[in-house]
């Protein structure tokens, strides 16, 4: 319970200083609309072109999205030392990594939903007819990032050159989410759409599978 | 293990060159004792290197696992050591994977190279163990970067039963696994052997590129020791 009321706090705290600045919302929406203003230029984007590619450009987009995104998440506690401080205001260390995965998983989704519509009137997709399972696909997807971008942005920090090693520790790791999402969003884009269980259990799997191996070893991440 | 063992290093160079006999033996028989296969032709030969070398890598990806693992429970440098060592010359026998196998399809499919199931799971994989080594150049402090890049270590190869995963369910071009692939498969008999010669032989290889790399990681470990010492004397 100390560990779900602790995360409760730590959360709030994540939130508080995001909305007071709003910075990596900001710069998150508009860096994902670049993109997928760019995209445009590869191919063509016609209406059976778009639902080929779309699905793959906007998770593409999203993955280097969160591979910038999570990079302050623990490089911020770094500069006045408030890591120390965090560790040793609650008893499990688990509570930082779950509060901060918590808070940029709300930040992935929050941007997915807001980029979402605008997608789907750039490249003439309709999603009104499946909002609710794309919302779902996003919130796994979203939460299979922040779970391995989290714990890789704890190792990053302490490394030279971090803002080039977070991107290519993450994106390659991240390879079955992107396979994952993008063909459960894709699956959700056609005409008529079906739930596409089959990808929605392998993101549960994903996700399931790297929160345990971040219960397990992030507190030693955290050691000073 | 101690910086100045002469009979050792003696020992090393006798391995060295038993090692090296092995590989030229394994050649001779890829080239002059299997048989020809009859639709491939002579390139089907490069398989005895190709497969072996990938298995091997994945064997070394296990043991890098394995000391990532135990560093991170027991905080014993050894384990530190074991798991760069092995993930080194993982890299180096992936990278033969990777590179004998366009030189195979080439004449064989007719492509350099497609984005099937194995090969790509192969090249996420290789990319994975780079990272890992880049990382551990990028950590200054040695206690430090021996535990994240465990961790980093660990977090890689979770992944690869599920970038697997994610590709099977997903493509699929690569032929079929000849050895133990259920019924219908199988090599010719002359062949099997072969083919096993060289999984043992590079096998042996792995071993001693191991060994050895574990021994300079374990000198470098001696020599910032003393080092520190030096300075804090």
């Amino acid at each position: 319970m100390a560990l779900l009321s602790n995360t409760a706090v730590l959360l709030g705290k994540e939130l508080r200083t995001e909305f007071r600045s709003r910075e990596l919302l900001t710069t998150t929406v508009v860096f994902i609309l670049t993109i997928v203003v760019l995209f445009s230029f590869t191919f063509d984007p016609s209406v059976s072109e778009s639902r080929r590619f779309g699905p793959g450009l906007l998770w593409l987009a999203f993955l280097f999205a969160a591979s910038l995104m999570l990079q302050p998440c623990f490089l911020r506690e770094q500069t006045n030392d408030t890591l120390s401080a965090l560790r040793l205001s609650v008893n499990d260390p688990f509570a930082i990594f779950l509060a901060k995965l918590a808070a940029n998983t709300l930040f992935m989704l929050f941007t997915q939903i807001l980029l979402l519509p605008v997608f789907s009137i750039l490249y003439n997709v309709p999603v009104l007819a499946a909002f609710p399972q794309l919302v779902l696909v996003m919130f796994m997807g979203s939460l299979g990032l922040s779970v391995t971008g989290t714990a890789l942005s704890a190792i990053s920090a302490q490394a030279r050159m971090r803002e080039l090693l977070l991107p290519l520790l993450l994106l390659p790791l991240l390879t079955p989410v992107l396979i994952a999402s993008t063909e459960a969003t894709a699956a959700l884009l056609v005409p008529n759409p079906i739930m596409p269980w089959k990808w929605l259990g392998f993101l549960t799997g994903f996700d399931v599978v790297f929160l345990t191996a971040l219960w397990l070893f992030g507190e030693y991440l955290l050691e000073v | 293990m101690g910086l100045g063992e002469d009979n050792g290093m003696k020992k090393n160079i006798l391995i060295a060159f038993a090692v090296v006999l092995l590989m030229g033996v394994a050649a001779y028989a890829s080239l002059f004792v299997a048989p020809t296969e009859s639709k491939m032709g002579p390139i089907q030969r490069i398989f005895y290197l190709h497969a072996p070398a990938g298995m091997v890598s994945l064997l070394c990806f296990f043991v890098c696992f394995v000391g990532n693992f135990a560093y991170v429970l027991k905080r014993e440098s050894k384990w530190d050591w074991l798991g760069v060592s092995a993930a080194e010359v993982g890299v180096a026998f992936c990278t033969v994977n990777i590179i004998t196998g366009p030189i195979w399809a080439h004449p064989v499919w007719g492509i350099w190279w497609t984005w099937d199931w194995r090969l790509t799971l192969t090249f996420v994989l290789w990319l994975l163990y780079i990272s890992y080594l880049l990382l551990r150049t990028l950590v200054e402090d040695p206690d430090r970067r021996a535990l994240v890049s465990a961790i980093y270590g660990i977090f890689a190869f979770l992944d690869v039963p599920l970038v697997y995963g994610s590709i099977r369910w997903w493509r699929t071009q690569h032929p079929q696994p000849v050895i133990m692939g259920g019924s219908g498969s199988g090599l010719e008999p002359t062949m099997a052997k072969v083919f096993w010669f060289w999984f043992f032989n590079l096998v042996v290889l792995m071993v001693f590129l191991v060994r050895e790399r574990y021994r300079l990681e374990a000198m470098r470990g001696d020599v910032q020791l003393l080092e520190r010492e030096a300075e804090a004397a």
